[in-house]
């Protein structure tokens, strides 16, 4: 402890004419980045990944604005830029109404798919970023994610006599809590013995996995009943279903749950901005020296902030299994990535809510736009296509992390296992 | 040297600790005794000898040996457990899954990606930089091995293997290089610049994969010309020797070589005294003039092309083939086997070869078990990680300084 001190003294006595801190020194450089509302860094980020990518598409031969254009053309994000004189259904009624845009167009459809994609992108984004708020760096999304949907599919799947409305609360609850206490595992062994997060959660990423392989895999106890051959999970309860608002009800139209995480994204600024477990994992996550010194519970504020970041995680991986999924696959469990998409939203969007939500809809769109479903074959191979998404999404976080860095600096001098 | 000869003539043989560490040999031995070629067919034998592990264990624990003592205890318990289980299934299950020989060969096979990625991430770790991009390396490393093996293979013939490993750790240390100009000149947080660079090794080598051989795999013929087996044709008449190293490939005796040289350079060079002195107090080394940039710079490279030589194996060595993604999650295995052996090249040895062990167990379960259990065994080098990240048996406590950026004054 003592040595720890005096590196502490050691490190932190820039007096007049010192020269500037790493943080000083980052703010010198990248400043500029923050002006605008912090906006123009991660449009330079975007523009930037973009661009390099459109690079790597030049490289073998094709032309990336006719590749970008086809990926656009597939997200659906032209049904906003198209407007006449429509008419939509008004909720819970048959009357219709006029509206500016055309609800049942292809681009509509489209939309469809991304804002579906969107859901637990935004849901997997806080699970960064309220961790990230508490100086943790939470990785393990993408296991939190996959518990919350492996319990949404045991509870859609068992439990059927329960009302409608009940079970998929039920199921949204479990995956939820399931997410929440996955987290709090790595939450709780920092609290206590210092455990570094990053290490715990990368390692609670693959055993969810593997467990999740062992679940659905032959028979593992969640697989399906009806043919033992198959590993996939049953069909979950009707019950279990989301309410599908937009687009075709048996062809994977949007579920309502595009707005319990917006509802996420409104009760995570809440919690952050206007409580006091929001202000004392703000402290913690600024200095969690000078937060303990002014009476707030350093260990405390850690477990609760990884469990509501897993709780966010794992109601993004119930809102999948309710809103379209409705089962669960063996080889589906190694090849989601929704939790590190989620990771490069957050930090594109710097954590805060407004940009979550702009990062995570442009990430769902370019994975809805570069899937085989959407994009043409003819124009680039969606295989390849794929491929650039990560990419893309790679570059975005290198080059966001140099704007992170300012953020992060406060709470982790201290990054031991 | 001295050091050791001391610790070795202090160590008594009655001490709690001796009595601990017997009572995780005890442990060991409960569930040793179950299965074949002796095979004890009664539960009482791995219960008597799993209880009497537990007792050296709490006798151990008494008189404040708790590691160790707790160590004994678990392995008791571990020992009841397995052996109770192997007691229940029969011979003929237990003859197919345990053949000593085939485990151990198949240990080695699966250790050896995940040395190399320790090891590589040893350097790094311990020059204060954290590295996570240890399986975007690994990936990096088995695409561009098998790349220009393929290509080499055309005027190189059959030591194309050569250029492959050259391009293999050249193509590593190329990421590795973004890392350290990321890490150490920028000082962006290192998770961060890790994590990308996961995501632009997967996007990369699988983008010229699909462009390259998207339609029909890597050509087949690798096997033919891959990197080369040694064949120890004495050895093949000696039981259980013969077959476990009578036939390895050429990089597991050269994971050997690495980690015995690392050993060396980390702890017994002044080189490696100045490598570890920046991963513990930075400021220190710069005071007495180790260049920290420089340290870290060459320790993140070494790592990137020590990593990708373990890729380099895996798909020009094992497999003979590459697809998108294919290292699954081993980089992250060879961190994990890092972080439990404590930053050290031996105990990082021991837990590589634990894991490679649960792999290849994990293979060989389903033959009489059915898929269901073998797979949960994959998941054990992750729970052991988190328990000795925990300090449930032994703290696991990295470099002082890694994570931080280093400010020159």
């Amino acid at each position: 402890m003592a040595d720890e001190l005096l590196e502490e003294e050691f490190e932190e006595a820039p007096a007049g004419g010192e020269p500037p801190s790493p943080q000083q020194h980052f703010a010198s450089t990248w400043g500029f980045l923050g002006k605008f509302g912090g906006v123009v860094g991660p449009i330079i980020t975007t523009v930037f990944a973009f661009l390099m990518a459109g690079v790597a598409v030049a490289v073998i031969g094709k032309n990336p604005i006719k590749v970008y254009r086809a990926i656009y053309d597939g997200t659906g994000l032209n049904f906003f830029f198209h407007f006449g004189s429509y008419s939509i259904r008004l909720p819970f009624s048959t009357e219709h109404v006029w509206f500016w845009w055309d609800t049942s167009s292809p681009a509509a459809a489209n939309l469809q798919q991304t804002l579906l994609i969107t859901t637990p992108i935004i849901c997997c984004a806080l699970a960064l970023s309220f961790a990230f708020r508490c100086g943790l760096f939470n990785i393990g999304g993408q296991g939190q994610y996959l518990v919350g949907s492996y319990f949404a599919v045991w509870v859609g799947t068992s439990f059927v006599h329960l009302s409608p409305f009940m079970h998929v609360v039920f199921c949204l609850v479990a995956g939820a809590l399931a997410g929440a206490l996955y987290a709090g595992i790595a939450g709780i062994l920092k609290a206590t013995v210092g455990a570094h997060e990053v290490i715990t959660t990368i390692m609670l990423n693959w055993i969810a996995i593997w467990v999740g392989e062992w679940l659905f895999g032959q028979q593992g106890p969640l697989q399906n009943t009806s043919q033992p051959s198959i590993p996939i999970s049953n069909d979950i309860a009707t019950g279990a279903k989301l309410p599908i608002f937009w687009g075709p009800k048996l062809l994977q139209g949007l579920s309502i749950g595009i707005f319990i995480a917006l509802g996420a994204l409104v009760v995570y600024w809440l919690i952050i901005n206007r409580t006091t477990l929001g202000f004392e994992v703000r402290a913690v996550g600024f200095n969690p020296d000078a937060a303990r010194y002014s009476g707030i519970s350093v260990a405390r504020s850690y477990f609760l902030a990884m469990a509501i970041a897993g709780m966010f995680a794992g109601l993004g991986g119930a809102l999948d299994i309710t809103g379209w999924e409705y089962r669960l696959g063996q080889l589906d469990i190694p090849a989601s990535t929704i939790g590190f998409i989620g990771l490069a939203a957050a930090l594109l969007g710097r954590n805060t809510a407004i940009g979550i939500l702009a990062a995570s809809l442009l990430f769902g769109a370019l994975i809805n736009g570069t899937s085989g479903r959407q994009l043409d074959p003819t124009v680039f191979r969606p295989d390849l296509a794929g491929n650039l998404t990560i990419i893309i999404q790679g570059l975005v976080i290198l080059f966001v992390g140099l704007d992170m860095t300012r953020l992060l600096a406060g709470a982790r001098r201290k990054l031991r296992t | 040297m001295t050091a050791i000869t001391a610790r070795v003539g202090g160590f008594r043989w009655t001490s709690p600790r001796a009595v601990g560490i017997y009572g995780i040999g005890l442990g060991a031995l409960a569930f040793w005794l179950a299965l074949p070629p002796v095979a004890a067919r009664t539960v009482l034998l791995p219960v008597f000898i799993g209880l009497l592990a537990m007792l050296a264990g709490v006798w151990a624990i008494a008189r404040d040996e708790k590691r160790v003592g707790w160590g004994a205890v678990a392995a008791g318990a571990a020992g009841i457990g397995l052996g109770f289980l192997a007691t229940r299934s029969s011979t003929a299950n237990l003859d197919s899954v345990v053949v000593w020989s085939a485990l151990f060969a198949a240990t080695l096979r699966y250790a050896t990606p995940l040395i190399y990625a320790a090891i590589g991430g040893l350097y790094c770790e311990r020059s204060g930089v954290v590295n996570v991009a240890l399986e975007g390396m690994l990936l990096t490393g088995a695409f561009f091995g098998i790349w220009t093996i393929i290509w080499a293979h055309t005027w190189a013939g059959d030591f194309a293997w050569v250029i492959a490993l050259v391009g293999a750790a050249l193509a590593g240390m190329l990421l590795a290089t973004i890392h350290a100009v990321w890490s150490v000149s920028l000082k962006v947080d290192q998770i961060i610049s890790g994590t990308a660079l996961n995501f632009l090794a997967v996007g990369i080598t699988g983008y010229i994969f699909i462009d390259k051989y998207g339609d029909s795999g890597t050509p087949g013929n690798i096997t033919d010309y891959g990197i080369p087996d040694i064949h120890l044709n004495f050895l093949s008449g000696v039981p259980l020797i013969g077959p476990i190293f009578g036939q390895l490939n050429l990089m597991i005796w050269l994971s050997f070589l690495l980690l015995i040289g690392t050993q060396i350079f980390v702890f017994h060079t002044p080189y490696g005294l100045r490598l570890r002195s920046v991963g513990e107090h930075p400021r220190a080394a710069d005071t007495v003039g180790i260049s920290v940039y420089k340290t870290r710079y060459v320790a993140v490279i070494a790592s990137g092309g020590i990593a990708a030589l373990g890729g380099a194996y895996l798909s020009c060595g094992f497999v003979h083939s590459f697809n998108e993604n294919m290292t699954q999650g081993i980089g992250f295995i060879g961190l994990a086997a890092l972080v439990f052996g404590k930053w050290r090249p031996f105990p990082t040895w021991g837990a590589t070869l634990l894991f490679g062990f649960s792999s290849a167990l994990a293979d060989r379960l389903p033959n009489a078990y059915g898929n269901q259990w073998g797979t949960l065994f994959q998941a054990l080098p992750y729970v052991l990680t988190i328990i000795a990240v925990a300090g449930v048996i032994g703290r696991s406590v990295g470099p002082a300084a890694a994570g931080r950026p280093y400010e020159k004054q």
